[in-house]
């Protein structure tokens, strides 16, 4: 017999008088709305289950409004934003899904298990829908590495993300890696996981129908991560100890079983298996409120069937415990066993803990007393507002004009350039992952995009997370737009058509009128850009709140952006493949040099007003590398971003036999401006009239791939040489020597 | 001829096992870890992942899983059997390949491909190569191979060691990469040939490691 536990360690006027709620992140006019809404004071339980359902993390209160504003339907959106995750038709039957999320604080406070559940949770939301996971992406933020905490930092996250990729046997393909002192204090671990599924099973996350079973499936609940979706939504202080006993702890190798268990359910039981949720951030209590409150119902719990392992956890501790490697099913009645049944030969846990009912009501008992009774739709639907909004000081005073660099020394810049960290080959962290487990990865990391292929079909699938927040801080509304083009001519130059995106929207305190200026104006920046190239905003996340000692991070719209391959035999990767074939610039080169790599370089810092960003030319630019790799004309095609055309050309010759000989018209300094919308492409000599035919003036021809050793410029300014060699290993190294 | 392909939970390369065989035209199917009795199969592939998680070490929980039984009895019987990579692990660990594998030298998984000398073209295993130096991928946190001076020096005496690493990546004694008893019929190997038979993905040097067992017909006729 369990002993007793006391369900309420205050008491509803204790935690009016105490004001708790307000250290569980409730503000005074939101207790208010509580206790009129209620008409009473809510007791223990109650309290806690609106803090963690009305913080920022779970409910978007003060995003939501813009979020709505995205664009998310066409011709091949099957599920958009609100599930757990978005859907696109991919033709045959088949669909794609896909969704990103951070894990910010988390791993800021403990890297290793904050990024490994990172993954855990955002693979949970992929087959939540009914898919197999097929690949994982990670973007990546780090401050600058001058110290061994910060290389400790940065060693956790990419252990945390290996351990429990690898283990669970999901390639990792891609991402991006970018380092800069905004981060200090608040790193960004942004995972995209991608997944492929047929039509005729797609799950929801919704739960319908008085008298069906709420069946709590995988792990047993513990005191991890007590209310991390209140944490997740306020800022971190050096004040205060390291909040640690809010990061969750991962589990691969549960997860993999509930993963396996939780596909055949979908497979093999369609009319049983009702509705499925993750149980992410604020766990038992956001998966069935937010299943209910979709599926127009009320829930009633019995937690005293919550598999638990620890003993004497109070109602709060069970509602709001973010455990991982669990997830909620919804089962019609009378059918349970049978879903029981299958999770037991996956050697899990499937137990009954309440049904779906019919009055709107959320309700827990627990010891066989009623400890919540609240309104579903006042539980999930915290009162939004819109906050006030105001151009940051630091763009209105900026510098209209653009830095002009001054390079002396063109050899020395380019191998400078090669080394900077957000730059050089991320290899020595990519290497720790498994890119290649499932075998069916065509393009791994250090590609543009990565590619998968889609085995008994001629379809590929291309995938990049992308974003400059230099550009962001400096204009979010362009900013933004140029995250949407990079992600995009990445696509594009692995020879795919971008079809959808989604987002992780990392920023600071949006109650700080700049920080809410940067958040809408880079909302609207990224929906512009998504109607223009066709890609709608499938699924999201935002992380607000990332703040140091109120030093807010650079602004992070992290795009994710899937694209499709029709034919496998139009996949184009960015290495040049054979001596003598001819390189062409694609795209107009501009004196753009406004939070660009080499303005950080020579002055420390980047300022100024942005570059402007050329819609049309961008647009016409990806369309017609397209219609080139359609057509067969290239051999390999790169896109250019940062620094620009020296960088771009290199990383087209390593990793192969061969250099390259190359006369620009430009100054030094232009080798390295990063203007968008270019791309650089090879052709075969025999290609070369069909190619220039097709491309009229929207391709220069400005070298020829060599099988020399040095790397051959000549531009405006005079013609110098390097050695491939020293190019490779300093492009090569750098990263793991600033490591070390 | 039919060959079996073990789904421990936690092992996951099985579907890539399983496709590479059945590119090979094999009759191949992925069988339960807790099926025991294996008598069917001339050809038992244990596959790569994180067996049980892993948790204690790796392969070590594995060993116990109900079909080591049938495995082992294969490998009695002369039949073939097939460690890759984490069933390398549970292969020593079930003391079917003598060593172990132990984490790696410089701590932490590692994913690339890396160059192997073909050290003994003789084999069941690698008959089929036609060049002594091959490129296949590998991924492991734990591919140190291990054995004390006797067992090494016995493997050398009987051309146990099948392929050695050119550059080694995780600190392997005498750069073993993989090995096969002394009977010749149960082989382990950390690289992953199964992930090497494509050309779609850029390396096919794992054909012939399949083509190799393949023309033995001689013994994948035997338990039909």
């Amino acid at each position: 017999m369990l002993t007793k536990v006391n369900p309420e360690p205050k008491t509803a006027v204790q935690i009016q008088t105490e004001k708790i709620y307000a250290d569980w992140g409730l503000t005074e006019r939101e207790y208010d709305i509580i206790k009129t809404r209620l008409g009473r004071l809510p007791n223990y339980t109650e309290t806690g289950l609106f803090s963690a359902m009305w913080s920022e993390h779970a409910s978007y209160k003060k995003s939501k409004p813009l979020l709505r504003s995205f664009w998310s339907k066409n011709e091949r959106v099957l599920q958009g934003p609100g599930e757990n995750a978005g859907i696109l038709d991919i033709g045959d039957g088949q669909a794609v899904v896909f969704k990103a999320e951070s894990h910010n604080h988390p791993s800021q406070v403990e890297p290793y298990q904050g990024a490994a559940t990172g993954v855990g949770g955002i693979l949970r939301d992929i087959f939540a829908m009914g898919a197999q996971p097929i690949a994982v992406l990670d973007s990546l933020r780090f401050p600058e590495v001058t110290d061994d905490k910060t290389r400790s930092l940065i060693d956790g996250v990419i252990a945390g993300i290996a351990g429990y990729g690898n283990s669970i046997g999901i390639p990792t393909v891609g991402g991006d890696v970018y380092f800069d002192d905004s981060y200090r204090g608040n790193l960004l671990c942004n995972v995209m996981a991608v997944g492929l599924m047929n039509h005729s099973i797609i799950k929801v996350g919704q739960a319908r129908g008085a008298g069906n079973s709420v069946i709590y499936v995988g792990a047993k609940t513990g005191r991890d991560g007590i209310n991390g979706a209140s944490f997740a939504s306020a800022e971190f202080s050096s004040e205060k100890a390291a909040q640690r006993s809010a990061v969750q702890v991962g589990d691969p190798f549960m997860e993999k079983l509930v993963m396996d268990a939780t596909i055949k359910a979908v497979k093999d039981l369609p009319d049983i298996v009702l509705g499925i949720q993750d149980m992410g951030a604020a766990g038992i209590l956001s998966s069935s409120s937010e299943m209910g409150e979709k599926g127009h119902s009320g829930i009633e719990l019995n937690l005293d069937r919550v598999p638990v392992r620890e003993t004497g956890m109070i109602p709060y501790e069970l509602m709001l415990s973010e455990s991982q490697e669990r997830m909620l099913l919804v089962a019609a009645k009378g059918q349970e066993q049978r879903v029981i049944d299958l999770y037991k030969d996956f050697g899990l846990d499937a137990v009954v803990i309440g049904k779906v009912t019919d009055d709107g009501r959320y309700r827990l008992t627990f010891q066989g007393e009623t400890v919540a009774d609240v309104d579903i739709n006042l539980l999930t639907k915290a009162p939004s507002s819109e906050l006030p909004s105001q151009l940051p000081a630091h763009i209105a005073e900026a510098e209209q004009t653009q830095f002009q660099p001054v390079v002396k020394d063109p050899a020395e810049m380019f191998l400078k350039m090669l080394a900077s960290p957000t730059i050089a080959s991320k290899k020595a962290f990519y290497r720790h992952f498994d890119s290649m487990v499932r075998s069916d990865t065509v393009l791994r990391p250090g590609s543009d995009a990565a590619v998968l292929r889609i085995r008994g079909t001629k379809k590929a699938l291309a995938m990049t997370t992308d974003v400059n927040s230099r550009y962001v801080y400096l204009d979010p509304y362009e900013g933004s737009r140029m995250a949407m083009a990079e992600a995009a001519r990445n696509i594009v130059a692995s020879g795919a058509i971008p079809i959808g995106i989604t987002d992780c929207l990392n920023f600071g305190n949006p109650d700080d009128p700049e920080i809410f200026y940067e958040l809408k104006e880079s909302i609207a920046g990224l929906n512009q850009m998504a109607k223009k190239l066709n890609t709608p905003v499938i699924s999201g996340n935002v992380s607000l709140y990332n703040e140091t000692d109120h030093q807010a991070i650079y602004p992070t719209p992290m795009v994710g952006m899937v694209g499709l391959i029709e034919d496998k035999r139009q996949i184009t990767s960015v290495p040049f493949k054979r001596a003598g074939d001819l390189i062409y610039l694609i795209g107009q080169t501009q004196d753009d040099f406004n939070g660009t790599e080499i303005q950080k370089l020579l002055t420390g810092k980047i300022s100024g007003k942005l570059f402007t960003f050329d819609e049309t030319a961008e647009l016409a630019n990806q369309q017609f590398v397209t219609k080139a790799i359609a057509t067969g004309l290239l051999a390999s095609a790169h896109d250019l971003s940062e620094g620009g055309l020296a960088v771009a050309l290199s990383e087209s010759v390593f990793n192969t036999d061969f250099s390259f000989q190359v006369a620009f018209q430009g100054t030094h300094a232009a080798l390295f401006s990063e203007t968008n919308g270019r791309f650089i492409v090879s052709v075969t000599a025999d290609k070369q009239q069909a190619f220039e035919q097709l491309a009229g003036k929207q391709a220069e021809l400005i070298g020829q791939v060599t099988d020399g050793t040095t790397l051959e410029i000549k531009d405006a300014e005079g013609s110098f040489s390097i050695s491939k060699q020293q190019a490779a290993d300093r492009w090569q190294n750098a990263l793991a020597e600033l490591m070390s | 001829m039919r060959a079996a392909v073990i789904n421990f939970p936690g092992s996951n390369c099985v579907l890539d096992m399983y496709y590479a065989l059945k590119d090979f035209r094999l009759d191949a199917e992925i069988v339960d870890a807790n099926q025991e009795n294996l008598d069917g199969f001339s050809a038992i592939f244990l596959p790569g992942g994180f067996s049980y998680g892993d948790y204690l070490r790796t392969g070590a929980i594995a060993r116990f899983a109900p079909a080591m039984k049938g495995v082992a009895k294969a490998a009695k019987d002369g039949r073939l059997v097939v460690g890759i990579c984490n069933g390398f692990q549970i292969l020593t660990e079930a003391g079917l390949l003598p060593g172990a594998l132990r984490e790696n030298a410089k701590p932490g998984f590692i994913c690339d491909e890396i160059t192997l000398n073909v050290a003994n073209p003789d084999s069941i295993f690698s008959s089929a190569y036609d060049k002594l130096q091959i490129t296949l991928p590998i991924a492991h946190g734990a591919g140190n191979y291990y054995a004390d001076a006797q067992t090494l020096a016995s493997l050398k005496a009987h051309q146990q060691i099948i392929f050695t690493y050119e550059d080694n990546p995780n600190g392997s004694l005498d750069d073993i990469a993989g090995i096969v008893n002394q009977a010749g019929n149960v082989f382990g190997m950390m690289p992953h040939p199964e992930r090497a038979v494509d050309p779609l993905l850029g390396n096919t040097d794992g054909r012939a490691f399949f083509q190799s067992i393949l023309q033995r017909k001689d013994l994948l006729t035997h338990a039909d």
